[in-house]
Formats: structure tokens, sequence, C-alpha cells
């Protein structure tokens, strides 16, 4: 499998980032490079081995249910561009 | 053409832990804006999510209580979307491997034409746990959108159904069956005013007979049963109308207003979000072990579809008094607590789901915070059984134990509400009657049964109403043969 420069650039504008067709280009040829790396990794039999969904053979470690935060929205919202009665100001979006 | 209506749904239950999924972050619902998100919540670089043992609990319960597989190996997933809301870019959910699997839930539609309610077994897909995002407000803002974060990271448990409903009162009694069930077991406040139980309902419609699926379209974001009725019936409306005028019904999102009763499109297929998920570096698999698993399932209480069954045999109740009675853990109780102190299962949900659940509706009151207990219930409706009271007096009693005037025998003493035993003081107040209604006699005599009927209003009225009325029947058919 390889990309055509229009999945990059529909890849990009998920990700959201603004590329130009140079770019575009250039990022083509990189994806395509490690998509040969996947497929030679296809390559291999793997019948009979069960999917791992971590690269270690270890488990999630869990945390008792107990509040342990305190309020810190005041040192967050020092460094935020925009704030008013305590919310998060954004450019308006609405889906 | 006779259409047939497919109906799935997906609930969003809020788990009832102190925490959040990923941070330590307080749940409590209605503080103020972004006091309760800590640096994970807001997304700041360098953190990572530790999981709350509370929540994969949840998921434990709500899998045990609807016989599903528990996945022991289980994983979380990034969905990626962006919303400012979202602060992340994605949100921690579980695609190829969720917690729970399969399962089924029984529900109990009632039926309007023949008033018998139909059972059914409504079979899960699947549930998986994922974190919520926070709140977009737009109001004036400067023409800008303010975020609260406080809901960013509450733990949710994704329901999802199979498309098995084949009507919005299927679909309501299944959403009101999880409803019960996940506040039974105490994985969920149930509160829908606060978005603590969101429906979202795929529908679509085929020809009765076609084995394919038509096109559905997700309403989305319910919060009330009585909407999730409307919005499914106006959906299924505007689908039909829009086959049978030659249109085809494209793949869509959709929203509900409650105001006009209508859906409307929010997005196309066209526009559907791509989502890329993949499974989430941060976080290894979570493992079950059995010993945790047992333990869970030894500390369930008993589950309403048990309760159901147990009422129905203990206490010769239907499966409809049966389903309404155990509408609450709270309900389930009260009833068990009256028919335990009268014996008498029937009567005691007669009057639970008939006297009782009125005056609480009219109070507005839940059934924990009724007036008269369920002890006082079970002597009054005792005090039926043994022939102290007629229904009539009775109702008077159950008055007087709403205003909280005292014990049950303590107001029927005070009130003179005891029932005439006296067959001589009866006996005489019937003749009475019938001497001074010389018309009613012979309209009977001459076989009107109306005539009779009021004859005994007449002999009810002369003794107050403390004549038994079987009693009355009695001595007045023997007077008039």
């Amino acid at each position: 499998m390889s990309l055509s420069p229009d999945d990059v650039k529909r890849i990009a504008r998920l990700a959201r980032i603004e590329t130009s067709d140079a770019e575009a280009q250039a990022t083509q040829a990189q994806l395509n490079t490690i998509f040969d790396l996947i497929a030679a990794m296809q390559a291999v039999d793997t019948r009979g081995i069960a999917p791992m969904a971590h690269a270690q053979e270890v488990f999630q470690r869990l945390r008792d249910d107990a509040v342990t935060e305190t309020d810190r929205h005041a040192a967050f919202q020092a460094v935020a561009p925009a704030v008013e009665n305590g919310l998060y100001l954004v450019p308006k979006v609405i889906e | 053409m006779k259409w047939e209506t497919v109906i799935g749904l997906e609930v969003h239950t809020q788990l009832a832990t102190r925490s959040k999924i990923f941070s330590g972050s307080s749940t409590a619902f209605g503080a103020a804006p972004n006091t309760q998100a800590s640096a994970v919540d807001i997304a700041l670089p360098g953190v990572l999510p530790v999981l709350n043992k509370g929540a994969v609990e949840c998921a434990i319960k709500f899998g045990l209580a609807i016989g599903a597989t528990l996945n022991r190996v289980n994983v979380f997933d990034r969905k990626n979307y962006f919303y400012p809301d979202l602060p992340k870019g994605y949100q921690i959910s579980q695609l190829a491997k969720p917690i729970v699997e399969g399962g089924a839930l029984k529900i109990v539609v009632p039926s309007t034409d023949s008033g018998q309610s139909e059972d059914k077994v409504v079979h899960l897909t699947r549930a998986h746990l994922e974190e919520d995002a926070g709140k977009s407000l737009h109001e004036d803002f400067h023409g800008m959108t303010g975020i609260d974060l406080n809901r960013a990271g509450t733990p949710l448990l994704e329901i999802v159904s199979e498309p098995e409903m084949r009507s919005s009162a299927e679909a309501v009694a299944y959403a009101r069956a999880l409803h019960t069930l996940v506040t039974w077991i105490g994985i969920c406040d149930g509160n829908m005013q606060e978005g603590s139980f969101r429906v979202d309902a795929n529908v679509s419609v085929r020809p009765v007979g076609q084995a394919e699926f038509g096109t559905r379209r997700e309403i989305k974001n319910l919060n009330s049963f009585k909407f999730l009725q409307q919005a499914i019936d106006y959906e299924v409306h505007w689908q039909i109308e829009t086959l049978e005028d030659g249109g085809r019904i494209e793949q869509a999102t959709v929203l509900f207003d409650p105001d006009t009763g209508e859906t409307r499109m929010m997005r196309s297929k066209e526009d559907a979000h791509d989502y890329r998920y993949f499974p989430d570096p941060d976080l290894l698999p979570v493992k079950l072990d059995e010993p945790w698993i047992e333990a869970v399932r030894a500390a369930l209480p008993e589950l309403p579809a048990a309760m159901q069954a147990r009422f129905q045999n203990d206490y010769g109740v239907s499966v409809y008094d049966a389903t309404v009675l155990t509408g609450s853990r709270a309900l389930a109780d009260y009833f068990e607590g009256v028919a335990r102190a009268c014996g008498q299962g029937k009567l005691a949900a007669n009057w639970v789901m008939g006297e009782l659940s009125a005056a609480l509706n009219k109070a507005e009151l839940d059934i924990a915070q009724s007036p008269v207990s369920a002890t006082q219930l079970g002597t009054l409706i005792a005090r039926i059984q043994d022939g102290t009271l007629s229904g009539k007096l009775a109702k008077q009693v159950f008055e007087g134990l709403w205003e909280g005037a005292g014990e049950v025998d303590a107001i029927i003493e005070a009130r003179g509400l005891k029932q005439m035993s006296d067959t001589g003081e009866l006996e005489k107040i019937v003749d009475e009657v019938l001497a001074a209604n010389p018309k009613s006699v012979e309209e009977f005599r001459a076989g009107k049964e109306k005539a009779f009927n009021a004859l005994v209003g007449q002999v009810m009225k002369a003794s107050r109403g403390k004549a038994n009325p079987a009693q009355v029947n009695e001595l007045l058919k023997a007077r008039l043969q």
C-alpha cells in the first residue's frame, strides 16, 4: 500500500496541519517508506500469535477511587490566552 | 407498503465514582467552572493517565448483571477528533477489546391495545469504558465560546444494544430497564437532567419481510424517556414518508428539538468523523483477575429480573406489576415490606401502585420520602383483611397516616372508622332503607339490577360508610328474595 498526494493532504487536514504541495510531496515519500517497512513486517507469518496492545507483557496498574487533586485553576488559567468567569475562551466552534 | 422499524440504542451512563477515570479530580456535579480539572484533565504536556479501579469495577458489575462476557484483558484506544472541549485532541475509549461483550436484558413492553404486557429479551453488543468531554458554553463571550473542563475525564460506560427493538415503546422499555439496572447495582446515579444517563438512538425502517436493514440515522443525546419516544416516532414517520415519496435515506447524525418535536440533520456521512483509532500507548492493557470478579459477583444485590420472578412466585403478582414494583430498589424494598407486614401480596401491590403512588405523585415525592411507612401500610391492609375496615374506610385511614395522625389502630379508634360488625344494627338500617325506598324495591323485583345497587348505596350512606359492603349485599338479597 502506498499513499497518494491526496491521502497525505487528507491526513494533514484531519490532524489540522497546514501543508504546502511541496511539503505534501516530501511527506508522501517519507510516509511511503514507513509503509514499505510495514509491508515487510506483514510478510512475517503471525498465524496463531495473539496480537498485543503493548510491546511488553505487562498490565495496567490501577489507582484507588479517591479524590487527590485540588483546585489549581488559577495557576492553570494564568497562562491561558483568554479567560472569563473561570471559563477558557476559544474561537466559536459549533458542531 | 407495510414498514418495520429497527432501533438500536447507545447509552452513555456516567459512573458513580468519586474521582475521574484517569485523574484524582472530583466528579461532583455543579462545581464552579474548571475547579475540578487537573493537569491531566486539561491535557498539560507530559502528564499520564492512571486508571481508576472504581470505574473498572463498575463495568465488571454491569457485565455480571447482564450475563455478559468480561474480557479478562481489555484495551484502551485513542479516538481522535478536534473540538475545544476535548483538550487532548483525542478521547480515551475502547474499540477492539472492550471490557464487556454480549449479555442481554429482559424488558416488559406495555401494550396499549390489549392491556396485556409483552416480554422481550434485548441483546447487548458491548459496553466499554471511556472518558467524557468538557462542556462548551456558546452564550455571549464577545463572540467566543467558553470552555468548562470539570466534566472532562468523568468516567462513562457506553452501553450498546443490538438493533433488536421494533418500536419506540420497546426502545423506551429497554432504556427504562437499563436505567433501573444501572441505578439498582449502584454504578450510576441515573440523573437524566444532569446528563448521567444519555441515550443515542439508531433508527431505520425497512419493508416488512426484507432481510437487510434500511439506512439508519442516529438521533443524538436524548435525555428523557419522553424525548426518546417522541424523537423516534417523528424520525420513523419522516423516514417512511421520505421513502414513500420516492426519496432515499442518507446516513446521518440528527438532533431532536423538544420545542418543535422534530429531528434535524447535524452532519451527513460525507463529513462524518474519521476517528483514526489506535491503542493508547500511555495505558497498558487492563487485566481482570478471577478473585476480583468473584468478589464483585458476591457483593451484587438481588437483581431486578430475579426479584420480579420471586414477586410473582411468592406474592402472586402479575408480570406487569412485578416489573413496576421493581422499578427501583427503594420501591421493591417498600413493596416487600408492605407484603410481609400484611401477608397479602396482591393487595399490597394494589395499594403501593394505586393509592400510595397517586399520593406520592401528587405531592411530588419519591418512594423513599413517603410519609407512610411500609409497616403502616401493611398494617392498614391487614385491617381490611380482618374485616375491621372496608376499602372505603381504609382510604380514610390512609389519609390519616399520610397526614401523620398516628398509627393505624389509633386512627381507626380516634376517627370512629371501624366497620360495623353488629348485625342487628345493620339489619335495622336495611329495613329502614327498604321501607323508605319502595320504588327501588319494586324496580328490583321487576328485574332491574341497577335498583339493587341504589339500595346498597342508600344503606352505605345511612351507615356513614361503616357497613361491610359484602354483608349489606347479603342482607339485602335475603330481604328481597
